[in-house]
């Protein structure tokens, strides 16, 4: 009921017009836009949780209406401009397909400022953030590969964009750093959130040998078969523990809370800038849930390579890496650029798929 | 290995065909109700709540049922006795099921859920392979059974059923007959209410045991194409709800062994061999006409 509420007095900010201008002198206004719904268990409630801890932390001194459900589209645009008219200081737009309309909305409000998660187009007002997952994918791939006595691992895929496919070659080199001819199966689902898909992903795999199971959809479904069949899986985007107290090995959980509370700081104190921020386990922007369901030695080698991770010791693409077509990519010792991950479009070796083009 | 992919596909049509089945009675009825997707979440959301309230899924069965013949009576006194337009009442249902099974749900995001086990049939489920598929089932695949064979033999065996489809063809001719067809109507409508209901309670109880926003993702609309594709005939709504399961599960398990197939071409396939058959069955124009019901979505007032 109370996201209702909220919904409608977004709303009805924006019917009133600008007339809403004077209070929010009293209260600055963080506006926050949501692709999914706010309990939709992953994605989306992981930045509800964000915003919460920054209402939490501010108390009176700031207001964070939200749109929920918002669809990636022509209907995005007019959603932001909403908020921007509604007299939002700052508005989050919290999915990559937020992209283009966020630009487009900040140029007719330069006054306002705007966040945009996990995009690559920035602006004198647009800053964007995104959290570097793939620290954790290393992490879950070295653990998969302990763990399983298959030597295969199965990935529900969502789309062929570079986050999603970073992730599955972090996860394959993780993996390969404990077992060099571990094997990866990718089943791509061609959606983010659809449990029914999801889960008969999920038995495909495992009837065809998988062992362990990982993914990079929305939804717990994936883990509740991974619980019923009896192996074991990693959670995505918030802890999932809940749908396999017995199954889950850790999962990667993001937690926007810390930055959202550094940024609206410095909007209060008057020295926010337009910044492109990727930041990683090190900086708290996602962490590890809890390592379960694993003997003490898997536990601290995971605990062994988080920390290296944190400690900017270990980078988890680093030379040598082959690509999948045998060709090499890092040489010995190279670390691979920012740019050349944000825009991966290539399995590297071991993966037992070919990537969709 | 067979076994394992064919138990995935009667999970996975399951519902298609349970969902399909009731709007076909509505359909044949002549009432055009878009809000299939709708009834069927509000459905699942019952279902899954009931079931964690009493601790029981047969509670639950019975919740989801009912919460979709509920929610189509709406759609029932709008469309039939207000004789508001049946295309946007439909679509009005779909969009008013999805926002209110997510109010209705809130509490229930994250708790694991109660599956709906299975009732093996004595002896019948120890024969080899279809043992496991067809007699080591759940009570929703029974019914699902049960609803395919008693609809075709209402439909087209019973005298009931005769008028049903009398009214769907023409339902002047039929209130001259002295049919009341609003009442039918009625019925027919809150049957494809219940069906729908069913096939959410199967979401929630047995193809994925939780509850999330908007978890049937366009299944009903995929029930609804269904009805059209089995030129409104129960039995080839089997047929076709079968397909097009196996043709999901068979991509996955493709893309599962590697083949160097592009997914989203996969992903496609279940559309394009519903599409095929589309046109080979529909090749036959005749029989095509014979089989849709003529007055579908058209209002019907009673002259006095």
């Amino acid at each position: 009921m109370k996201k209702l509420i909220i919904a409608l007095a977004a709303t009805a900010a924006v019917l009133g017009g600008v007339s809403t201008g004077a209070q929010a002198q009293d209260k600055t206004k963080v506006c926050f836009i949501y692709v999914g719904s706010q309990t939709d268990g992953g994605w989306t409630q992981a930045h509800d949780i964000g915003r919460q801890q920054l209402q939490e932390h501010f108390g009176d001194k700031i207001e964070t209406p939200f749109l929920e459900n918002v669809p990636e589209g022509p209907d995005a645009e007019r959603a932001i401009e909403r908020m921007a008219r509604s007299g939002c200081a700052l508005v989050y737009t919290t999915s990559f397909g937020f992209m283009d309309a966020t630009i487009k909305v900040a140029q007719k409000f330069p006054d306002v400022k705007f966040e945009h998660a996990t995009g690559f187009k920035a602006a004198e007002n647009v800053a964007t953030y995104n959290a570097r997952f793939y620290e954790g994918r290393y992490i879950q791939g070295q653990i998969a590969a302990k763990m399983s006595k298959k030597g295969v691992a199965g990935y529900i895929a969502s789309f062929p964009i570079p986050e999603v496919v970073m992730g599955i070659n972090a996860f394959i080199l993780g993996a390969q750093s404990v077992n060099p001819e571990f094997k990866l199966k990718v089943v791509w689902a061609n959606t983010w959130f659809d449990p029914g898909k999801e889960a008969d992903a999920a038995k495909a795999l495992i009837d065809q040998g998988v062992d362990i199971l990982t993914q990079h959809t929305d939804t717990t479904a994936p883990m509740q078969v991974a619980a019923e069949r009896g192996i074991f899986a990693f959670g995505q985007a918030s802890d999932m523990i809940a749908a396999g107290p017995k199954t889950q090995l850790t999962a990667i959980v993001d937690t926007w809370g810390n930055y959202y509370i550094k940024r609206t700081q410095a909007l209060l104190d008057g020295n926010w800038k337009s910044e492109q921020i990727w930041d990683g386990l090190k900086d708290g922007i996602l962490t590890m849930a809890p390592y379960t369901n694993m003997p003490d030695d898997v536990k601290a080698m995971a605990e062994e390579t988080e920390a290296k991770i944190k400690s900017g010791e270990l980078h988890p693409f680093t030379g040598p890496v082959k690509k999948q077509d045998g060709s090499d990519w890092l040489a010995e010792g190279e670390k691979a650029e920012d740019g050349v991950l944000l825009g991966m479009n290539f399995y590297v070796a071991g993966v037992d798929d070919k990537l969709p083009q | 290995m067979l076994e394992a992919i064919l138990l995935t596909v009667i999970t996975a049509a399951t519902p298609l065909v349970i969902a399909a089945l009731g709007e076909l009675v509505t359909e044949r009825a002549g009432v055009l109700n878009l809000g299939v997707e709708g009834m069927m979440i509000m459905g699942a959301v019952m279902a899954f709540g009931a079931t964690q309230v009493t601790g029981s899924p047969y509670v639950g069965i019975l919740a989801g049922i009912a919460a979709g013949a509920v929610f189509s009576l709406l759609f029932g006194i709008l469309t039939l006795t207000l004789v508001a337009n049946q295309v946007a009442t439909g679509l009005a249902l779909t969009i008013l099921g999805l926002g209110l099974s997510g109010q209705i749900g809130e509490s229930f995001v994250g708790q694991p859920g109660i599956k709906l086990q299975p009732l093996p049939i004595p002896f019948l489920s120890d024969i080899p392979l279809l043992g496991p598929l067809l007699f080591r089932q759940d009570l929703i695949f029974y019914l699902s059974v049960v609803l395919v064979v008693g609809i075709h033999w209402f439909l087209f065996r019973s005298r009931t059923g005769l008028k049903v489809r009398a009214i769907g063809d023409n339902h002047a001719s039929a209130h001259a007959l002295g049919i009341n067809v609003i009442r039918a109507r009625y019925f027919a409508v809150m049957f494809g209410g219940a069906c729908a209901g069913l096939a959410g309670a199967q979401l929630s109880l047995v193809y994925t045991p939780q509850w999330v926003e908007n978890m049937t993702a366009g299944r009903g609309w995929i029930a609804l194409a269904l009805v059209v594709f089995a030129s409104w005939r129960p039995l080839r709504v089997l047929a076709g709800g079968y397909l097009f399961g196996a043709v999901t599960i068979g991509q996955l398990h493709a893309q599962a062994l590697g083949i160097g197939i592009p997914s989203q071409f996969l992903s496609a396939l279940p559309y394009v061999a519903t599409i095929v058959v589309l046109i080979i069955i529909s090749h036959n124009r005749r029989t095509t006409l014979i089989n849709t019901p003529a007055s579908l979505g058209k209002p019907f007032v009673p002259e006095r």
